[in-house]
């Protein structure tokens, strides 16, 4: 459902994507990690057509992006990690907005955004303006007009960024449901227990490469022999020598 | 405290100096057009000024005293301007900027935070005023010899001219902030900002200064004397100014004025730090508290909804977004306020024009509709720059659900530029409309009016809507301030170029044809000449519709944010 070919992004000198090649295949939670700055929010946003790659091709449901950008995103929705919306929309009105933008209204849409307001405990706000929503709120707002248009692809940078404990849970059970029926998911995240326990696969980026991907058990096999958790895989790929800093740092 | 004012002022210096060094594609072009468009507009400030001065300097006795006029009058007018600019501009910096919670919780003192914020304001409400008032005090300091220290005392007045409007308009919105309720702080601040601006536009209006442009409505010389001597407003820092640069220039140097500014400037700057020692601190906790209101479609929206419906669902909605974003935000509402009082104050100019009587002849009787339409078209240009010019900026920060969407941009650019242009229209007609029935205009100069204004209307939405693209202000949280940025001015520089052209290109043939039928009436009228004439205008209206667009779009969807 997602492919991306040589997929690469420059700012000038600075190569922040660097020919990344990925299948993501339909009914897939895809699990996207790397350390701060390593491409992953860069790599999203190319993915959800916000960003034009410098080289590569992005392909949504089989629809080139560059190409047919109106198709492909027809087939999208993106949950940003910042949640700016319209301060001066109601909860439901950005939700009907929203689905405007794809083409959908009506009453099927205004039945989905009440059930999608009332499974983030957003209902007894859908009429007040967003500008007195919290930043846990508009995120679980903004996680529901991803869903309204129904997409077959999601991709999220940072979904649990925000949420409170039981959102974090429903937005889980949401992401496993929404995969089983046959829709694909990939999400960036720094919780690597989050990745560990939803993700199918995952993949490991850093300064703009994928240094792994695959299963648990691929990612096991491609770091040196006897770590078992994702944390100590994703420090040895990235080469991340914490404890020694952090000694350093504090008696600096 | 030095070292802490530097340290809050440093941010903002390394972002300006950040934003000089950016290389970015066109940039060059882009600063070269500016620069252009300043100049040109700097030379014809000058030149308009230096012509009017230079007059005024060969008629004795009068003359001084006309030159000081006029300046006091450019001067209180800078002085509102400041003075609004300020009460709006310190909102943002003292309580709303994004830098607050850090400052708020680093251990600064608050004098330095003061001073940096106030410092702050005083540059961002007064460069635009600092750039108009350059080819002003040159055009005096060339036309009465000012000499080279004229560019020292000009500095001298002006800087504490600056201070006192920032010190003050940050004093008043410290006021407000404390005194009204705080979630409605922004909107209550907006509406008294909207309304003063509109209460000095009618005052000025009642001055009516058109009286000493016509002597002879006075008795006698003596009185017409007596009224350019009386200071205009002898308590105000813009008459001080006034007094100190005329007095350099005709050699009668009074320094009390200036001792009256600089000594002002130094007490509003510290009644201001006082009062903000003493109520800041709570202003700004309640200007966190955020809004808490409801809004539930109600038969308008209902009846809207289905009215719009034949444009289809992602237009309708975008329509229906902008309408409420409008309605909902009171900076932008309040604005209508203001635009009321600008064409009721140029309808009551229309009716009273004296276009009958000895000296008016066929040609002022059908230039005045002309010019009729020129004003027109400027005080559309003001209203597009108001609220069409700002509508890309205020996406911003939404600028990833709009470029995530399956909406083509063109779609988006014009749906903007219809939900501007349709209310713009309406509006133009109305004026247009009143003011030619009050000036009792032949069948044809109505249509020539009508037909004009509508296609001046579609190119001033068209710039609008490109020039609000080219530069667009996507981190300005106050949709008030977007037109004042350097894209606004240049949108109106543009603007006031198109209606100038568009004027030239018709009224030569209208006069050729309207002297042809009233005169000459078995001769042919050019006909010819008439559509040619209109052909070209209506060229430049609708190029001016469609090019900027066309490269708002190009813009847009190069657009990385």
């Amino acid at each position: 459902m997602i492919e991306l070919r040589s997929l690469t992004k420059r700012y000038g000198s600075f190569t922040a994507v660097n020919g990344v090649d990925l299948d993501v295949p339909r009914g897939e939670l895809f699990g996207f990690l790397g350390p701060n700055g390593a491409g992953k929010t860069t790599t999203l946003r190319m993915i959800a057509g916000i960003l034009r790659p410098t080289s590569g091709t992005v392909r949504i449901a089989g629809v080139d992006l560059a190409a047919e950008p109106v198709a492909a995103k027809q087939k999208l929705g993106f949950i940003p990690d910042r949640p700016f919306i319209y301060e001066k929309l109601t909860g439901v009105e950005f939700l009907r907005f929203v689905a405007g933008l794809y083409g959908q209204s009506g009453q099927e849409i205004e039945r989905r955004g009440r059930e999608l307001l009332a499974l983030f405990d957003l209902e007894e706000w859908r009429d007040e303006l967003v500008e007195s929503y919290s930043h846990g709120m508009r995120q679980k707002l903004i996680i529901s007009s991803a869903f309204v248009h129904k997409p077959e692809v999601i991709v999220v940078d940072e979904p649990m960024v925000g949420l409170d404990p039981k959102a974090a849970k429903t937005l889980k059970d949401l992401f496993r449901e929404y995969t089983r029926r046959g829709n694909t998911i990939m999400m960036s995240t720094h919780t690597l227990e989050v990745a560990q326990s939803m993700c199918d696969r995952i993949a490991i980026i850093q300064r703009g490469v994928i240094r792994a991907c695959g299963t648990m058990d691929d990612l096991r096999a491609s770091a040196e022999s006897g770590v078992t958790g994702l944390e100590e895989i994703f420090l040895r790929l990235t080469g991340e020598a914490l404890a020694r800093e952090l000694v350093e740092v504090l008696d600096a | 405290m030095l070292d802490d004012l530097r340290t809050l002022l440093a941010p903002k210096i390394l972002t300006a100096r950040a934003r000089a060094r950016q290389k970015e594609r066109g940039r060059g072009a882009r600063t070269a057009i500016l620069i252009g468009v300043g100049a040109i507009f700097w030379s014809f400030a000058f030149g308009v000024l230096y012509r009017l001065l230079a007059y005024f300097k060969g008629v004795p006795e009068i003359g001084p005293l006309l030159a000081g006029k006029l300046l006091a009058l450019i001067l209180i007018s800078f002085f509102s301007i400041l003075l609004l600019s300020n009460i709006i501009t310190s909102l943002s910096s003292f309580f709303l900027a994004r830098d607050l919670d850090l400052l708020a919780s680093a251990p600064v003192d608050w004098l330095s935070l003061y001073t940096a914020k106030l410092l702050e304001t005083c540059i961002n409400s007064s460069w635009m005023v600092v750039l108009m008032a350059v080819p002003m005090l040159t055009a005096y300091g060339a036309v009465y010899d000012g000499g080279g220290a004229f560019i020292g005392l000009a500095i001298g007045v002006f800087l504490p001219f600056l201070v006192i409007p920032a010190a003050l308009g940050s004093a008043a919105t410290l006021i407000l902030v404390n005194a009204f309720p705080a979630r409605r702080t922004r909107d209550i601040l907006s509406v008294i900002a909207v309304l003063a601006a509109g209460g000095i536009v009618v005052l000025f209006r009642v001055v009516r200064p058109e009286k000493l442009a016509r002597p002879e409505g006075f008795r006698s010389l003596v009185d017409f004397i007596a009224i350019l001597r009386t200071p205009t407003s002898p308590f105000l820092p813009s008459e001080w100014v006034g007094r100190s640069v005329m007095g350099w220039l005709t050699g009668s140097l009074d320094l009390l004025p200036l001792y009256l500014l600089w000594s002002s400037a130094a007490a509003v700057v510290v009644i201001g730090a006082l009062l903000h020692r003493w109520l800041y601190a709570r202003g700004f906790t309640k200007a966190q508290e955020s809004g808490e209101r409801w809004a539930r479609e109600g038969w308008l929206g209902r009846f809207a909804r289905t009215a719009l419906s034949p444009l289809g669902v992602a237009r309708r909605e975008l329509v229906l977004k902008e309408v409420r974003v409008f309605f909902r935000d009171t900076t932008q509402w309040s604005q209508l306020i203001l635009l009321a009082v600008l064409v009721v104050v140029y309808v009551f100019n229309i009716k009273f024009l004296p276009l009958t009587g000895e000296g008016i002849t066929f040609f002022i009787v059908n230039l005045v509709p002309f010019l009729n339409l020129a004003l027109a078209g400027f005080v559309l240009a003001s209203v597009a720059a108001r609220f069409i010019f700002p509508g890309v900026s205020l996406e911003g920060r939404t600028w990833w659900l709009l470029r995530a969407s399956p909406l083509p941009i063109r779609e988006l650019l014009w749906s903007k530029f219809w939900v501007g242009m349709v209310p713009l229209l309406v509006l133009a007609l109305a004026i247009v409309g009143v003011t030619n029935s009050l000036l009792h205009v032949s069948a044809f100069m109505f249509a020539v009016s009508v037909l004009t204004i509508t296609l001046m209307t579609f190119a001033l939405a068209g710039l609008a809507i490109g020039f609000g693209t080219v530069f667009p202000r996507f981190e300005t949280e106050n949709a008030a301030q977007i037109p004042t940025s350097f894209g606004g001015l240049l949108y109106m520089m543009s603007a006031v170029g198109v209606i100038g052209a568009v004027i030239v290109l018709e009224a030569r043939p209208v006069y050729s044809y309207l002297s042809a039928i009233s005169f000459r009436g078995a001769e042919k009228p050019p006909t010819l000449e008439l559509v040619l004439g209109f052909g070209l205008a209506a060229a430049v209206c609708l190029t001016a519709t469609f090019w900027p667009i066309r490269i708002a779009i190009r813009r847009l969807e190069a657009l990385e944010r």
